[in-house]
């Protein structure tokens, strides 16, 4: 019995252990650009971070359908009480009575500005096992970020969760506007996970080939 | 050059005191005069405890409410007035006949959206940040000019009636990138 329940679970390691190899290879190489028709609402989770990652965001989401991406879940750094308004001023601006189903969900912030790598190591750590609980129940469809320490434990909590069969969301990742020559932290990690990779100068286009660039957004 | 001109000064809600005081350099005061401005807006974001203008010009200070106002006196036709922050940012931009602007993208954008002459002031003491790299590309596309606190007069200085428009950008190309890419759009 204890020989079969070893063997279960190393067939189950090995399954979860393919099926990363196939998604980054998948994903990598660009070949999982665009999901089946759906017409289903795409539940969404929101990476919010800090001041000028918020507002590009907002932005960037203003026209999205409501109707489509719902509910919303937007993921918030605790101490952050400036983006909490700016969610809460723009969800009540757009909906107007349509639509009120979005969700703040808290989660203590990954990378202060000019943290070090090797603590934010940990304090990233820290930020996956608060977030993990919220991400198994919500189980988003789609996971919208452009760039905030905030996003990249919530997109390796998706990734993993992909990975053990347990949710299917995409990642869809915006390179900040900033960013025109260069990528970002959060964007060098997200080469690998992401499934959709979108940069807003032409340049970086060239520089990671299976990144898109679709012309100016903001 | 017309007379008459004003100037807005934003450091968005960053700690930019360096550029703040670099306004009231006598250099400064006296090649804006020399550019036609007579009245300077200077959005601050911190609570400025003392404004630090040379002591050999006189002016005199006003408060009022949440702003305070200088007034050069012999023969420097120029006014300065300080707010910490506005709550209708646009409309100070929009009474400017120029910006002057910390690198911040949202406050750039907010800028070039009212196609207002702009120059960014690189805040050096935030190099790693990569705060430069946006200032640098919208400058190479000929839509502002950037400078540092330094340099701040070469800045000044510079034609800014050769920039360009920035474009309008189509607002619903990401709701249509994501219908796409989430099967909405097939």
């Amino acid at each position: 019995m204890d020989q079969l329940q070893f063997e279960v679970i190393l067939l189950l390691l090995l399954a979860v252990v393919a099926r990363l190899a196939y998604m980054i290879h998948k994903i990598t190489t660009g070949s999982n650009l665009y999901a089946p028709k759906r017409s289903a609402p795409c539940k969404t989770a929101i990476c919010i971070g800090s001041g000028g990652h918020t507002t590009e965001m907002l932005k960037l989401i203003e026209n999205i359908s409501f109707q489509h991406y719902n509910p919303r879940y937007y993921f918030i750094s605790s101490s952050d009480k400036t983006s909490l308004r700016k969610v809460t001023d723009f969800e009540s601006d757009k909906s107007f009575a349509i639509n009120k189903d979005y969700f703040i969900c808290y989660i203590p912030r990954s990378r202060a500005v000019n943290q070090s790598y090797i603590s934010s190591v940990f304090t990233t750590l820290i930020s996956v096992f608060y977030s993990f609980p919220h991400f198994l129940k919500i189980r988003p469809d789609m996971l919208l970020c452009n760039g905030p320490g905030t996003c990249i434990p919530l997109c390796i909590i998706s990734f993993v969760l992909k990975c053990c069969f347990i949710c299917n969301t995409r990642i869809i990742f915006i390179e900040s506007f900033c960013r025109t020559k260069s990528f970002s932290l959060t964007g060098k990690i997200l080469i690998y996970i992401a499934d959709n990779f979108l940069v807003q100068w032409p340049y970086l286009k060239i520089k990671l080939k299976r990144s898109e660039y679709i012309g100016q957004l903001l | 050059m017309k007379n008459g001109r004003k100037l807005f000064v934003t450091v968005g809600t960053t700690k930019f005191e360096k550029l703040v005081n670099r306004i009231t350099d006598v250099s400064i005061l006296n090649l804006l005069v020399k550019l036609g401005f007579d009245f300077v807006q200077i959005q601050t974001g911190i609570e400025l405890l003392q404004i630090s203008i040379d002591a050999d010009l006189k002016h005199t200070i006003y408060k009022k409410n949440d702003s305070t106002t200088v007034k050069f006196k012999d023969g420097l036709n120029l006014t300065l007035k300080y707010n910490r922050f506005f709550e209708e940012f646009d409309e100070e931009i929009k009474k400017a006949d120029l910006v002057i602007s910390h690198a911040g993208a949202g406050s750039c954008l907010d800028v070039l959206k009212h196609n207002k002459p702009l120059l960014v002031v690189i805040n050096e003491d935030l190099m790693d940040n990569h705060q430069s790299e946006l200032a640098e590309q919208l400058q190479k596309n000929g839509h502002l000019y950037y400078c540092t606190v330094d340099n701040l007069e070469d800045g000044l200085t510079r034609d800014f009636t050769a920039l360009k428009t920035y474009p309008t950008a189509d607002k619903n190309l990401f709701a249509r990138y994501l219908d796409k890419c989430c099967g909405f759009l097939n």
